[in-house]
Order: structure tokens, then sequence, then C-alpha cells
């Protein structure tokens, strides 16, 4: 297949799930679809799609052998296997009781299983590995688990996301749901799904998770961001999840 | 490691015109920044890049410290004869990354 019928069936399988997520009366929108038209073509052209270097290097990682225990990712795990993970997660992992994200999850299979030291925040290779697991949901809806255990923790990430706080005295309800699609000086204030998280910012000018895309609002609204190993993170992201169910997950995004 | 994301066409006819597109990861730090211990981050960036097809350079390109990380470089080429396209970018820290992709003229 060429590229260009590649990028045009991609563009095809985009707008066919999400005819199929947004019912007449469902008006969410992805990010995706309030960005120009140059970063569109951006994010679906593979060969200009920077996040697309990250999942490279992810799949290298991923039969890499890492820790005391010389294990890599492939050795437990066929990578085809990781195919709607992302469109599920934050999830509780068996014999645990608190739910984690993505990333925690990887780290969790970093100190149990190859017995290293967890990646730190926004490592470059918990992104890399993120994406490309991520990579593998391309194009699924997001489909948050049914575990009566999350409810709780779901609970708690919607009593934060309508919390007002900060010098401001913003919520995140009063941007992303009151007010977007309006204007905040020139750029349009997205619903605020997270189906394209690890993105690539180009404000970053690298890959980013959710995590610290959260950090970044907060920071906005002058509030105290809370330690990137609080619980408040996954919380918001279970119900972010919840919000944006069905919405198809764009793995590696671009966004400004 | 090096991560390069090349896309160019396998086949083309003798005489059509070509596009080259390459992605390189990179950081392309400019120098110009403060650490957070309040010291400049040296720069760090790719200074040149040259493509030759067949040992002939086709295009080649300077960099400066205002490039975003990860640069993404596009050119349009006249294809001649069949044989190997090589992309070479060098820069700063001993920067130095090849890739070669072959392309059948016909």
């Amino acid at each position: 297949m060429t590229s260009r019928a590649a990028i045009a069936l991609l563009i095809a399988a985009f707008a066919a799930s999400y005819a199929l997520a947004q019912g007449s009366d469902d008006k969410r929108r992805s990010g995706y679809q309030d960005m120009g038209e140059a970063l569109q073509k951006m994010q679906d052209d593979d060969s200009a799609n920077p996040g697309m270097l990250f999942v490279q290097l992810g799949r290298q990682l991923w039969d890499k052998k890492a820790g005391s225990a010389d294990k890599a990712c492939a050795d437990c795990h066929a990578i085809a296997v990781m195919k709607g993970v992302a469109a599920r997660y934050p999830a509780i992992p068996q014999g645990a009781d608190t739910p984690l994200d993505l990333e925690g999850r990887i780290n969790l299979c970093r100190t149990e299983q190859q017995r290293g030291a967890p990646f730190p925040p926004e490592d470059q290779e918990l992104l890399a590995l993120e994406a490309w697991v991520a990579y593998q949901s391309r194009g699924e809806p997001i489909a948050p688990p049914d575990d009566p255990r999350l409810a709780p923790f779901r609970a708690q990430g919607e009593a934060l996301f309508r919390l007002r706080r900060g010098q401001l005295d913003l919520s995140c309800a009063i941007c992303h749901d009151d007010n977007a699609g309006k204007k905040l000086a020139g750029a349009t204030i997205p619903q605020g799904h997270p189906n394209g998280y690890p993105v690539y910012r180009l404000e970053w000018q690298t890959l980013g998770s959710l995590k610290r895309r959260l950090r970044n609002c907060l920071f906005g609204i002058r509030a105290e961001t809370p330690a990137w190993s609080a619980p408040d993170y996954v919380a918001l992201e279970l119900y972010l999840m919840q919000r944006a169910r069905g919405l198809p997950i764009e793995v590696p995004a671009v966004r400004p | 490691m090096s991560n390069v994301l090349i896309n160019a066409p396998k086949t083309a006819k003798s005489g059509e015109l070509i596009e080259l597109k390459a992605l390189i990861m990179h950081p392309m730090e400019t120098g110009f920044r403060p650490g957070t211990n309040g010291r400049i981050i040296p720069r760090n960036i790719i200074q040149r890049f040259v493509a030759t097809w067949n040992g002939e350079e086709i295009f080649s390109m300077a960099f400066s410290p205002a490039i975003a990380a990860n640069p993404f470089v596009s050119f349009f080429v006249v294809a001649r004869q069949s044989g190997t396209v090589e992309l070479h970018w060098t820069g700063d820290e001993g920067f130095d990354v090849k890739e070669q992709v072959a392309i059948a003229v016909g």
C-alpha cells in the first residue's frame, strides 16, 4: 500500500469512527477537530508526525532487556496483545486495589518484573514505551472498564474536575465544559479529551503525558500542582476517559 | 541511538520530480536557555544536512538554533538514475547520522 493510500485510509477511518462515536446529540469533539488543517495533516502523515519518532523508539525499547532480571517487555508480552489496552486504562491491576494509569502500569512491570529502577516522570524512554503501547490502540474507541471498584475513584475525579481552585478560581469544567469552542486569546478552547496521549505538543517540542498537560492547566489558573505521584491525576484521568467514552485513540496525536 | 523516519518513493520514472522527506530525533538545544540550576544549557544543534544521490550532492542546508526540535526536512529532486540516496546529518557534540534509501528509476 502506498503511503498516500495509507493516509487516505487513516483519515477515512478517523472520520468513520468520529461519525460512529457521535450520534446526532453527541456534541463531543476531539481536539483534532479544533486544530488547523496544517496540524491535522501533520498528525495524519506518519512520516511528518514527530510523535512517530517516539513510537519507533518505543518499538526498539520493547525488545531491549533491562533491569537486574535482564528481561525485555517482549519476553512476557506479544505487542499484539497490547491492542485496546490504552483505550481502557486507567485500570486496577491484578492483586492491587488502586487504579494505575498506563505509565504507572509500565513502571510496575519495570520494578516488579524487570527489577529495575522506575522511570522518573516524563522520562523519554517511559513516554516512548507508553506511545508504542498506546499506538496499538490507534483508532480504537475509548472503552473504560465496568469494574465497580473504579467508581469511587472516578467520582473523585469528577469532583476534582468541577473543583474551583487557584488564584483565578477556575475549575476544569468552566473552560472545558461550559466554554469549550470559544476563544482563549487566539486559541480555541478544546473540550479536553484525553484520546491522544501521550501527545506531541509543538509548544513542548517533545512528547508529553496527560499528567504534564494537566499540570500545565493547573499552572495556568495559578493553582497549586499536586506532586507527580499524587493519586489526583489518575482519578481525573478516569473521569476524563469516561467523559470521552467512544472517541477514537489518536496516539501519537499532534497538538499545538 | 539514531532515530530517523524517511519517506521516499521506492521507484520513480526517469525525469520525474520526486519528494524526499526526512524527520530526525534531535533536541536542537539553542544554547540560550538557562537550566533549572540557572546555568545556560550548552548549545546542541544539528549544523548541517547533506543529501547525495550516488555520491553526488543534490541538496544541503545549514541549521540554526532557531529551528525546532526533531527537525523535518522536505525537498524535491529530479530522478535521473537508479541508485542510493544518502542523508547525512552532522552537528554539535559529535552528532553524526547517516541513512540510506534505494530508489529504482525506470
